[in-house]
């Protein structure tokens, strides 16, 4: 975060008028002390969240999370449990779901984003005819509801798709596998991630590209050695975007794995548990803490591709 | 593919038209027609917006025209051209790169061991004056060191036709003029057939043996010049004065004034169609 401040401190240099203005009133007194008092608000219930999770059982069970301070007991048991136990004469953890949810969201992550930036670059810098017409429905795809695709989407899956008795689409029988998630979760991100890609690729410098072009490179050449690097900004931001939403995700999740241990993501156990043990909040919190863990580190760690990238400024007169 | 080894250009009835996004025809070229011999050094000057790049871009096998053809070395250009570099107002640098892997990028995008490509680019870079900055990154050079490396990227791999899309253009007039005489330093060693663009009357003079002026909207050939002046000319800020030099700026520039006049009052909202008929 320090890094992150101090970079843009630097980029006030840049004279712009509209932007200026708006710094100006951002840096306000009062403008600050609006946004420590957001930020406190908004923090206390995850710091509660914490808190609880690291408490004992009867402790919870008795006090709210602020009398920690008075008596602070600490201990991971929580963690244990959840991870490993289950708790309460249930016997599987939440290790499992945990492995579950990376192994969904990684690929979920990576697909789309290899297919959708060759895509946007094939959209936006190779011309052919129809290209146009191509990207204007990537686009109009993004107003269908993924709930409606939803149910149809598992028929074809676990049923194939048949027409009188001619089978045009064979059952891909992949159930109980990660590959029906991952195939979910990448043909519902496309459409926003062509989109968002082509319109950041657009724009990359065209004599970057030609010179690359005329020197020999071939498509595919250019694609990696010049508009990917060019493009990481905007990659990284549909990353965060893309793992968080997967990470999060209940709905598809649930669907294409019913919720079992070995394929299921942790939000769909998070959901039982909130069921099961709704009066263990030492559970609960624990299991919660350590799903947000990961998309926290997932941020930190790619955040400072975005300030990078956008100060970078390739083509400067 | 149209290979570039006997690099003659030779551009004959080319019109260009592109679809406006609101679905009319804009004749960018019409009806162009010139040729550049192997070695030549060839300018082209005219006003804004008279399809200038977009020339080059069908040269080059970027683009296609609408009707014509461009040959280079005899052959129908169709595809990329082989053995042509550009160099553009912006320096095409990647700015994650060093001098030297940038300028390497070229060899390596032809073929060659990453090893001889560095050897190579190390080589040109000392051939620009840049030898001692290969691990720079270009946001740390000056505009006219940058250009020496975009200089170096466009040469490295021994091109037969080199394109410059106003290449010096964003420059101040002293390095412009440094610029121009390395351009020529260079360009007398390896002798590649030029087609350099420019706004800059006086630079395309100094520099080339071919002058094409071009007309505004839509771009076709007005006059096409021979500059006589002796090579090697030596330094472009001397030959300025020499009395053949201003002889045949003043010539070309009574040809082009009248499309710099036209276009400048298309664009600044001067007197326009409905003004003349009101």
């Amino acid at each position: 975060m320090a890094t992150l401040t101090r970079r843009a401190s630097t980029d006030t240099a840049t004279p712009g008028t509209g932007r200026t203005g708006v710094r100006r009133a951002l840096s306000s007194p009062f403008a600050t002390l609006g946004v420590l008092i957001v930020t406190v608000v908004w923090t206390v219930p995850s710091l509660g969240l914490l808190i609880t999770s690291l408490r004992p059982q009867q402790d919870v069970a008795q006090t709210g999370w602020w009398d920690f301070f008075a008596h602070p007991h600490v201990t991971l048991a929580n963690y244990h449990d959840v991870l490993f136990n289950g708790g309460f004469g249930v016997s599987d953890g939440l290790m499992p779901y945990l492995v579950n949810s990376i192994a969904i969201t990684v690929p979920a992550t990576v697909f789309p984003i290899v297919l959708a930036s060759m895509a946007a670059y094939v959209l936006a810098w190779i011309p052919f005819k129809g290209s146009d017409t191509i990207f204007f429905v990537f686009f109009a795809l993004q107003v269908v509801p993924l709930q409606m695709a939803l149910v149809p989407l598992l028929q074809l899956f676990s049923g194939g798709a048949h027409i009188g008795g001619a089978t045009i689409f064979p059952a891909l029988g992949m159930g109980g596998t990660y590959a029906p998630v991952w195939i979910a979760h990448t043909m519902f991100a496309m459409p926003l991630a062509v989109f968002l890609l082509h319109n950041f690729i657009a724009q990359l410098p065209r004599d970057l590209i030609e010179a690359a072009r005329v020197d020999g490179a071939s498509h595919f050449r250019v694609f990696r050695s010049v508009v990917l690097p060019l493009a990481t900004p905007a990659l990284a931001s549909f990353a965060i975007f893309q793992f968080l939403w997967v990470w999060n995700d209940l709905l598809v999740g649930l669907t294409f794995t019913g919720g079992a241990p070995e394929s299921a993501p942790m939000p769909s156990r998070l959901a039982q548990l909130s069921g099961s043990f709704g009066d263990h909040w030492e559970i609960l919190t624990a299991g919660a803490f350590v799903s947000v863990v990961i998309p926290l580190a997932v941020f930190f760690s790619l955040q400072r591709y975005f300030v990078r990238g956008l100060l970078a400024g390739s083509v400067k007169g | 593919m149209a290979d570039a080894n006997n690099g003659r250009i030779e551009i004959e009835g080319v019109t260009k038209r592109f679809l406006t996004p609101s679905g009319d025809v804009f004749t960018a070229i019409k009806d162009v027609s010139f040729t550049v011999e192997p070695g030549q050094f060839c300018a082209v000057v005219g006003p804004t917006g008279c399809g200038k790049s977009t020339t080059l871009g069908m040269v080059s096998g970027l683009d296609k025209p609408s009707e014509g053809t461009v040959k280079v070395g005899g052959k129908v250009v169709d595809g990329i051209t082989d053995g042509v570099s550009f160099m553009f107002q912006a320096d095409a640098l990647l700015p994650w790169k060093t001098v030297l892997a940038n300028v390497a990028l070229g060899p390596i995008f032809k073929g060659a061991s990453k090893a001889e490509a560095q050897a190579r680019a190390r080589d040109w870079l000392r051939r620009v004056g840049l030898a001692g900055f290969e691990d720079r990154y270009p946001h740390q050079l000056s505009g006219g060191m940058r250009k020496r490396v975009a200089m170096a990227a466009a040469l490295i791999n021994e091109p037969k036709i080199l394109m410059m899309d106003e290449p010096f253009g964003a420059l101040d007039v002293q390095t412009k003029a440094i610029m121009s005489n390395e351009l020529l330093g260079l360009w007398e060693q390896s002798r590649p057939a030029v087609l350099f663009i420019t706004h800059d009357l006086d630079e395309a003079v100094a520099l080339a043996d071919k002058v094409v002026v071009m007309t505004s909207s839509p771009g076709t050939v007005k006059a096409v010049y021979d500059i006589d002046l002796p090579r090697p000319r030596g330094s472009v800020q001397e030959i300025r004065f020499e009395p053949r030099f201003l002889e045949l700026q003043h010539q070309i520039w009574d040809t082009l004034r009248e499309e710099v006049e036209r276009a400048y009052a298309r664009t600044a909202g001067g007197p326009t169609e409905e003004g003349k008929a009101a």
